[in-house]
């Protein structure tokens, strides 16, 4: 069911895909996939993304958080002044 | 970012994880932990700090800014099934108030116990006045609920 990004040479984050059959993920290229824009009152778009987590570094998964609450913010970068 | 891990302990009675984005390295997060953030905070942060060099989460939140290559100041409120019930999209220059983020939270908490039966009205929080939807409330809100005593 995931969508598996590995065997990247630097980790990315990617949209993780949503039981989209093997082979059809391997034939478009990503530029293809259809854009999911996050709406209120919508299913938060799934992805994965390497992380820094309490001293290690991790892969984190929105989906692995089902059940609980989330709060996801994103900001402009480390080391900015806000 | 420091600001939300001094909330952290807050935020985990009300069972919210935190994951922040950016398009840093895990590697620069770390260091920004260190050297920068655990300074402020008086603690590492807790929370996960997810990296997104390409943009690819951000884009699919809508909160990408291509011309700079940055994620833009993007909040989302997410409740237990995965729905996002509340977002907050601000530029660069200007930080978020994690009263408000948490005020936000127990208000679609108290709104998800009550399941629909009770609303929340402006400025609600905690031990303030709900609404109930209905025929009986329809036209009739001005007689339970004033916005300059129960805001």
């Amino acid at each position: 069911m995931s969508e598996n990004e590995a065997g990247c040479a630097r980790p990315t984050g990617a949209m993780v895909g949503e039981a989209a059959p093997e082979q059809t993920q391997e034939k478009i290229p990503e530029k293809e996939i259809k854009m999911v824009i996050a709406k209120v009152g919508t299913k938060a778009p799934d992805f994965q993304a390497p992380a820094y987590y309490r001293g290690k570094f991790t892969t984190v998964k929105l989906s692995d958080f089902l059940g609980k609450w989330v709060l996801l913010c994103f900001y402009p970068g480390d080391f900015t002044f806000v | 970012m420091s600001a939300v891990a001094v909330n952290y302990d807050k935020l985990q009675k009300l069972g919210v994880e935190v994951i922040s984005v950016s398009v840093d390295s895990q590697f620069v997060h770390k260091v920004w932990n260190d050297q920068e953030l655990s300074k402020m905070a008086g603690k590492d942060i807790p929370f996960h700090m997810a990296s997104d060099g390409p943009g690819n989460v951000g884009k699919i939140y809508g909160i990408y800014d291509e011309v700079a290559g940055v994620e833009l100041r993007g909040r989302f409120i997410i409740d237990p099934d995965g729905i996002i019930q509340a977002m907050e999209v601000m530029t660069p220059p200007v930080g978020r108030h994690m009263d408000e983020t948490i005020r936000q939270i127990n208000a679609f908490q108290y709104v998800r116990a009550a399941k629909g039966a009770e609303v929340c009205p402006a400025g609600w929080e905690p031990g303030k006045k709900t609404l109930k939807p209905g025929p009986d409330l329809v036209a009739n809100v001005w007689k339970v609920w004033n916005p300059l005593k129960d805001h």
